[in-house]
């Protein structure tokens, strides 16, 4: 493994060694169940105790208002679900096009079961239209559920103002933040968030430990219903382990804040403009400001996404892609197409998501095998600088579909 | 993670035949950028002994999208019109030492491309072209047509729709037409019953694929679909509504989802979505059919 370059952080993070050393001890040492009567155990709930308070603190919130859960995604439908059946006379949920599948696929498991969702459409820049939103929320809404930053594009929304909106309307304001928290500040006591997602392994803490920040007074139900464990909010023992390890990765993250804004950032943006300059019909996917400084996605015309990554893959390079195939789905990146990028550039995406991990030479390196790796494949395709009938016609199609799909 | 055999990575990274060749004895293009793969085949063949001498791609598509253009190529030179006609799906597939389930659709775009270019050599009318062939559509995001899909789902013994989805990739979008598929699927599987009960599984039972909308008169085509609509809509649920100085009108039909516009006194009725849950589509689905489902554009 030793010539991997890993461009790949919003999938997952390396645990920071630092983590790990934290963690080893709470598995063959410091074993015993947080709930027990026995000083063991009970030494142990000090530990978790501790760890909750540091990621309190990296949150700005208060060490109750943070629930340990096993992932992101059931920190996410844990909000959504807990908002439900707090208000269950409210049967409408809002959110956007271009959330993670966490909230996307729980949504639409709700369409069927009666509840209404409003989804919220995104520009070309993959930003949202807070009128749009002021003019969904209706008294019969549950909860608004808008992620903080997207994971394919990187793109921002703006958390504050759709949370001031959901106040003012009273209603259950949720953010997914698992792509934010490291690389940009969160400050709870500032920012109008009621319910906030967060993940471990996406800032080198390990897979398997998630947080759902719960604002003090706002209304809840638990997800998981089991023992007494996180004041009664969510059942199951601890995973002690995992959640000692958040919490040094979280210390460890506000130390390492500035860099990920001033070095990585312009480690990202000298791969964006090396890229972007070396290759001819290439187009950079979402916001080029309002965007999280370790992302880029950029999109090669008429080549395909997984064949992209095959290739970057043989050189060590691990990027990912919203290409149809390599999700094992056939259709692509449902983000990208809410963007309305066209399918000419949809499949041929390729993300690159850095951390602090990343060195210049490797950034030089994929500037350097990215564009070639392209240009190969555009020899083959049928679609690359031929005169071109068919790929006129399909084109041609692609806009009929969108108008049809605007007239429904 | 790619679980790609050795012989789709040696096909991928340095493929065989990639071009055009200049005055081709025979083309063919499938596949679309929309669906993610596309295939253009170009053919030198012999005419008097109807060998094929040289075939060249290219190929828009995922790394088993052009392993199995590249294995294609070199599967058909050397052989004669006849003998090329005989390649299935399974065939390219097999040549590669096997295809993930999920890419099983790149092996049927092959050999959808070597079918349409024979079709172009011998002059004949088009074979289905399968993005838009003579049966009805059914998989409206992938265009994928009733034809097409029994083909699939016979030639590779497919019961699962799921399946259906990695063969020809229908299903695979918005998932509206997913009971026309099962009922497809069901169709083939009961003639290959029989078939096999009357132990006359012969090529002549599978070239005559019957259609199976032709056969099971239940099911509706999707204009008998409409009609009926249009006339249960007629005669049964305007007259009410407009006795309360409402009308309605019918936008669309997508799959089983019938698209309504409520007008007059209903579009500002408040009790407007219990009379399209209670009123229209109850009284839809009991004419029409279980599965349909009632949806207000506005």
């Amino acid at each position: 493994m030793a010539n991997i370059i890993y461009v790949d952080n919003n999938a997952t993070t390396k645990v920071d060694p630092a983590v790990l050393e934290k963690m080893m001890p709470f598995f063959t040492e410091y074993y015993g169940n947080p709930s027990s009567m026995h000083n063991f155990g009970g030494e142990v709930m000090h530990h978790i105790e501790e760890a909750r308070q540091k990621i309190a603190q990296f949150l700005n919130c208060s060490p109750i208002e943070i629930i340990f859960t096993s992932c992101g995604t059931e920190s996410d439908n844990t909000a959504i679900a807990a908002a439900l059946e707090a208000y269950p006379e409210r049967r409408h949920v809002i959110t956007t096009r271009v959330e993670h599948s966490a909230i996307m696929n729980q949504t639409k498991f709700l369409t069927k079961k009666g509840y209404t969702i409003s989804y919220l459409n995104v520009d070309k820049y993959g930003m949202i239209d807070i009128e749009e939103l002021r003019e969904l929320i209706s008294e019969k809404t549950a909860i608004v559920s808008v992620m903080y930053a997207n994971n394919e594009t990187g793109v921002i929304y703006p958390i504050e103002k759709i949370g001031k909106l959901c106040r003012e309307k009273g209603v259950v304001f949720h953010t997914d933040a698992v792509q934010v928290a490291g690389k940009l500040p969160i400050d709870l006591k500032k920012l109008p968030v009621d319910m906030l997602s967060l993940s471990g392994h996406k800032l080198h803490a390990p897979k398997g430990i998630g947080v759902l920040y719960v604002r003090k007074g706002t209304r809840f139900k638990p997800f998981l219903i089991g023992g007494e464990q996180e004041h009664g909010r969510r059942g199951g023992t601890e995973n002690v382990a995992t959640i000692i390890g958040l919490g040094e990765a979280c210390r460890l993250a506000e130390k390492h804040m500035a860099y990920e804004n001033t070095e990585i950032r312009r480690l990202r943006d000298k791969l964006e403009k090396g890229i972007l300059d070396a290759v001819p019909n290439s187009l950079l996917n979402g916001h080029k400001e309002s965007r999280l400084p370790n992302t880029v996605n950029i999109s090669f015309e008429y080549v395909e996404g997984e064949a992209i990554l095959l290739l970057l893959n043989e050189q060590g390079i691990c990027a990912s892609s919203g290409s149809a195939c390599t999700s094992g789905s056939i259709e692509p990146s449902h983000v990208l197409r809410a963007m309305g990028v066209p399918f000419t550039a949809a499949h041929g995406s390729i993300r690159f998501s850095l951390s602090r991990y990343n060195t210049e030479k490797e950034i030089d390196k994929i500037i350097e095998v990215a564009p070639p790796i392209i240009e190969r494949l555009r020899s083959i395709s049928p679609f690359w600088r031929r005169e071109n009938a068919w790929l006129k016609e399909q084109e041609e199609r692609e806009r009929l579909q969108k108008q049809q799909k605007a007239v429904h | 993670m790619w679980e790609y055999t050795e012989k789709v990575k040696e096909h991928f990274f340095n493929p065989h035949n990639v071009g055009e060749i200049k005055n081709p004895s025979a083309k063919a293009e499938v596949g679309s950028l929309s669906c993610g793969d596309a295939l253009y085949l170009t053919l030198k063949i012999d005419e008097k002994t109807n060998i094929i001498q040289d075939a060249k791609f290219m190929s828009f598509g995922c790394g088993s999208a052009i392993a199995s253009s590249s294995i294609l190529t070199d599967m058909i030179i050397g052989k004669t019109v006849d003998e090329a006609k005989k390649i299935t799906n399974q065939d390219i597939a097999d040549e590669l030492g096997g295809l993930p389930r999920q890419k099983m659709h790149c092996s049927v775009m092959g050999y959808e491309a070597l079918e349409k270019a024979i079709a172009n050599y011998l002059g004949e009318q088009e074979p289905e072209e399968h993005t838009h062939d003579e049966g009805e559509l059914i998989c409206t995001c992938f265009q994928v047509t009733d034809a097409t899909i029994a083909r699939v789902v016979r030639e590779n013994n497919i019961t699962e729709v799921e399946d259906v989805t990695n063969f020809c990739k229908a299903v695979g979008g918005c998932g509206t037409c997913r009971t026309e598929v099962e009922d497809i699927i069901k169709q083939v599987q009961a003639e290959m019953a029989l078939e096999k009960q009357q132990g006359n599984g012969s090529s002549a039972t599978v070239a005559n694929i019957p259609s199976p909308r032709l056969e099971k008169p239940k099911v509706l085509t999707n204009l008998q679909k409409i009609k009926l609509i249009e006339e249960t809509i007629e005669s049964d649920i305007r007259p009410g509504l407009m006795a309360d100085g409402g009308n309605i009108e019918l936008i669309d039909v997508v799959g089983n989802q019938i698209l309504v516009k409520l007008q007059g006194a209903c579009s500002s009725c408040p009790s407007a979505s219990a009379t399209i849950k209670h009123g229209v589509e109850a009284r839809l689905k009991e004419i029409v059919g279980d599965d349909m489902f009632v949806e207000e554009v506005h």
